[in-house]
């Protein structure tokens, strides 16, 4: 053949690099673990919907602090039902609460609501006092014999079941009070109540109306005290007759003086309608829509403090559980042998001290240093993570002798390097999954310590659910909704993150892939 | 086999000899409360002189564990039952927390097996549907919660059952009256919600895998009907993992439920518990902690114990 060393250049020529077949690319985009994990999270129904409530029970405790509901606590109002002015109109959160009543007692709340229409003291009748704005009572729904006397079964709002009170105040605020009912036409200041014979009760600002024992009203008839009753009163044959405290001139008085210092400097007592007088101090209707809690404090910022409270201890612990255990588990599994023996030991003996022992030690030895919450963590801390770590463990175990492992270190990567970039990223879903499971146990864990009173975590700037639910423990079969509301959250977050969890769990299980179509 | 109970226990007892001195340095090194009373506070004062109180750390765990061997003596109870022997206080409460759970386990375990039996045969129609979201439901929500809607509803709205467990007294002296076991219902109902839905969740998945098995396959073809291979086999296989956890929801039956005893003042341990952290009242406290830590120990070694026992493949294996 011809010299093929010394081929002459011109006879080269350039390939057409049109020709060259390459390898096509993928016109569809890769789906890596991650993603294919949260295709599949999102296909299970269930995790999704979970996923949303518990965004939004996360979106309440945030948002509602920030809403400018009253953060004070009002003792006059304590364990008010729910009461919302605008839904009050189609019947939902009234602010009323269904009780029994005898004749007497139904008469003086509707009688509360008369009195408030007439804080001139001129008298007023039954019929006025009904269709008033302050009358307490919405309906009396039956009515049924007990023995000799009738008892109602009635629907009261208890805010203005409160209705008057005694109140000691400036006489700077006396003046303030006259100008503000000049401005805004409310009333707030009503006359003294007489103390004679017909007040059988001088510190109860609500008995107006001449009453003789046991609270039964009476008029007087030429000197004799005549009862009068119910259906009196409904069919307008007798009227309340009020037991004001008038001057020489018969007109009602506002205030006395009480308490030392000069007729200037001196403390006015006066009788206030406390719904008006609420008004007065906060500018606003009392409204609380989940009612206010066995303190006082509005049940639904409570709610969400005890949430952010819930939330942000259960965070904390499932993310020191996730770095912890992990660390712990990755050094077990990989090293193994006499490391894993000891290490597991030490494991053993933590798992084995009850949770509420760790808890109760924890607390009373350095909740006077540290605070509740942290020492509560710690607690936490010091046995949560042994699970994770366990199973960082297997996972470890399942890894560490196949062969991607083995290429790695033949290619001489340091244990640290195998250990982070090559096991971990592989076993991080199941981590992932277990941290997130931990949560609703962590909520449930910590509800069950502030309810049981073994951790204190009630203040005047934080509650936790616990701590509501065990307030309402004993008097919640007369204000149900002390119980249902912060047991209907607890519930939904527990349930909620148990969905999500097992969501997650099946969304990372790459076994699981292709078993539901 | 025997090799492997005896190595199970001997580790045990160390890890609970670990777990009983770190508690009791924790303890001891709490400051103590004198009560009021200058003439009791007098009397404790030298009680508790004597007893060693007052001497190092180490000292005192040693006269603890003397006495303990020497006298069964796990000192004294200084609030809760003025002093009276702290394993006395303990030994009364066990039985009615034994009680409560025992009535509730009796309650729930056929219930929960045949529930999660169920469900597995069913699986993916609507009875297991239904059934799966109904544990889901039942086993998230707290026992408190429970707690309060039985009492609302069967002691409060039907009036069926008193409010709380009767006294002693009341039930005619003895634990075990009619009386008694009336009152302690609603309790019982309580436990019963979460330990029913734990107990179908494990029936269902357990069984759901053995009755995809290759040798259910095999009964089939064999010539066995449907319900012949799930009793005679997918069952009793089934039944491996469940029965070892029956038996450790059996021992922690000692532990009871804290929470429900203290709503529904059942006079038991976890009561004892919150009492003696009330009133500072630490030999009290230290008897409650041996005794949950031995009981979670006990359930978590009769486990692993008793699976050798059941399943085969593990008792073959150890020869």
């Amino acid at each position: 053949m011809e010299n093929l060393n010394n081929i002459p250049r011109e006879k080269f020529q350039f390939a057409d690099t049109r020709d060259i077949s390459h390898d096509k690319k993928f016109e569809t985009k890769p789906v890596g673990y991650f993603k294919d994990a949260w295709l599949r999270f999102c296909k299970n129904k269930a995790s999704v919907v979970a996923a949303v409530i518990i965004i939004i029970i996360v979106l309440y405790a945030l948002i509602v602090p920030l809403c400018g509901l009253p953060e004070f606590m009002d003792a006059y109002y304590a364990r008010m039902s729910p009461r919302n002015l605008a839904l009050r109109n189609i019947g939902i959160a009234t602010g009323g609460s269904t009780n029994e009543y005898n004749e007497r007692s139904l008469i003086l709340n509707y009688s509360l609501g008369a009195a408030a229409e007439d804080a001139e003291g001129e008298g007023v009748t039954w019929e006025e006092g009904l269709s008033g704005y302050y009358q307490p009572v919405i309906a009396v729904k039956s009515s049924a014999k007990s023995g000799n006397n009738l008892v109602y079964t009635a629907e009261v709002d208890t805010y203005l079941a409160v209705g008057f009170i005694y109140h000691s105040i400036t006489q700077q605020e006396y003046a303030d009070i006259i100008s503000w009912q000049e401005e805004t036409g409310k009333q707030v200041l009503y006359p003294l109540i007489a103390e004679n014979e017909y007040n059988i009760d001088k510190s109860n600002a609500n008995y107006w109306y001449k009453m003789i024992t046991r609270a039964t009203p009476v008029n007087i008839v030429d000197g004799r005290e005549v009862q009068i009753s119910y259906e009196d009163l409904q069919s307008g044959e007798a009227m309340l007759e009020d037991n004001y405290m008038r001057d020489e001139n018969g007109s009602p008085v506002y205030y006395t003086y009480t308490g030392g210092g000069t007729v200037e400097t001196a403390m006015y007592r006066v009788r206030v309608l406390y719904y008006n007088y609420y008004v007065y101090q906060n500018g606003f209707e009392p409204q609380y829509l989940f009612g206010t809690d066995s303190q006082g404090y509005d049940l639904a910022l409570r709610m969400a403090r005890g949430i952010q409270l819930s939330l942000l201890v259960a965070l904390c612990v499932s993310a020191i559980n996730l770095v912890l255990g992990a660390v712990y588990g990755a050094i077990e599994g990989y090293y193994g042998g006499a490391i894993d023996l000891i290490m597991e030991r030490i494991s053993d003996i933590l798992s084995g001290v009850p949770f509420i022992v760790v808890a109760t030690l924890f607390q009373i030895h350095l909740a006077a240093q540290l605070g509740a919450i942290p020492s509560l963590l710690f607690a936490f801390v010091m046995t949560g993570w042994i699970s994770t770590a366990a199973r960082t463990r297997t996972q470890f175990y399942r890894f560490k002798n196949s062969e991607y492992v083995l290429a790695a270190r033949t290619l001489g990567a340091r244990d640290r390097r195998i250990i982070w970039k090559h096991i971990f990223p592989n076993s991080l879903g199941t981590i992932i999954t277990s941290s997130v499971l931990i949560i609703p146990g962590v909520i449930f864990d910590e509800s069950m310590l502030s309810f049981l009173g073994i951790v204190n975590l009630g203040g005047s700037e934080m509650t936790s659910l616990g701590t509501l639910l065990s307030d309402a423990s004993s008097i919640w079969t007369r204000y149900p909704h002390l119980m249902i509301f912060p047991a209907l959250v607890i519930s939904l977050l527990m349930i909620c993150f148990n969905l999500f969890g097992n969501g997650l769990r099946d969304a990372f299980n790459p076994s699981l892939r292709g078993v539901e179509e | 086999m025997t090799k492997y109970v005896i190595k199970r226990i001997l580790l045990m007892l160390f890890t609970f000899f670990v777990i009983i001195t770190i508690c009791f340095m924790l303890v001891r090194l709490l400051p103590r409360e004198l009560p009021t009373d200058k003439n009791l506070a007098e009397i404790m004062q030298a009680r508790w002189d004597a007893l060693g109180y007052n001497e190092p750390l180490l000292v005192q765990y040693g006269i603890y564990l003397k006495m303990i061997f020497t006298k069964w003596d796990f000192g004294t109870s200084w609030y809760v039952q003025r002093m009276a022997p702290a394993w006395e206080v303990i030994a009364s409460r066990i039985l009615p927390t034994v009680l409560v759970n025992l009535y509730s386990f009796i309650i729930s375990v056929p219930i929960g097996i045949a529930l999660g039996a169920f469900a597995a045969i069913k699986k993916n129609k609507w009875q297991d549907h239904t059934i799966s979201t109904l544990v889901m439901l039942f086993v998230s929500i707290p026992v408190y919660v429970y707690a309060f809607l039985v009492q609302y509803v069967f002691c409060f709205q039907l009036g069926w059952f008193p409010l709380t467990v009767s006294s002693l007294t009341d039930a005619g002296g003895s634990w075990l009256s009619p009386t008694m076991f009336w009152s302690m219902m609603p309790a019982v109902i309580s436990l019963c919600f979460g330990q029913i839905a734990g107990l179908t969740r494990f029936t269902r998945a357990e069984l759901t895998e053995t009755l995809t098995a290759d040798y259910m396959l095999l009964a089939r073809t064999k010539g066995l009907k449907k319900s012949q291979a799930i009793t005679r086999h997918a069952l009793k296989n089934a039944m491996v993992p469940i029965l070892p956890m029956i038996i450790s929801t059996f021992i922690s039956i000692l532990g009871g439920s804290m929470v429900i005893e203290q709503i529904f003042s059942v006079p038991g341990v976890g009561q004892l518990y919150i009492q003696s952290i009330v009133q500072r009242d630490y030999d009290v406290f230290m008897m409650d902690t041996i005794f949950y830590t031995f009981v979670g120990l006990l359930a978590g070694i009769v486990v692993d114990i008793s699976y050798g026992f059941i399943d085969p493949r593990i008792r073959m294996g150890e020869k």
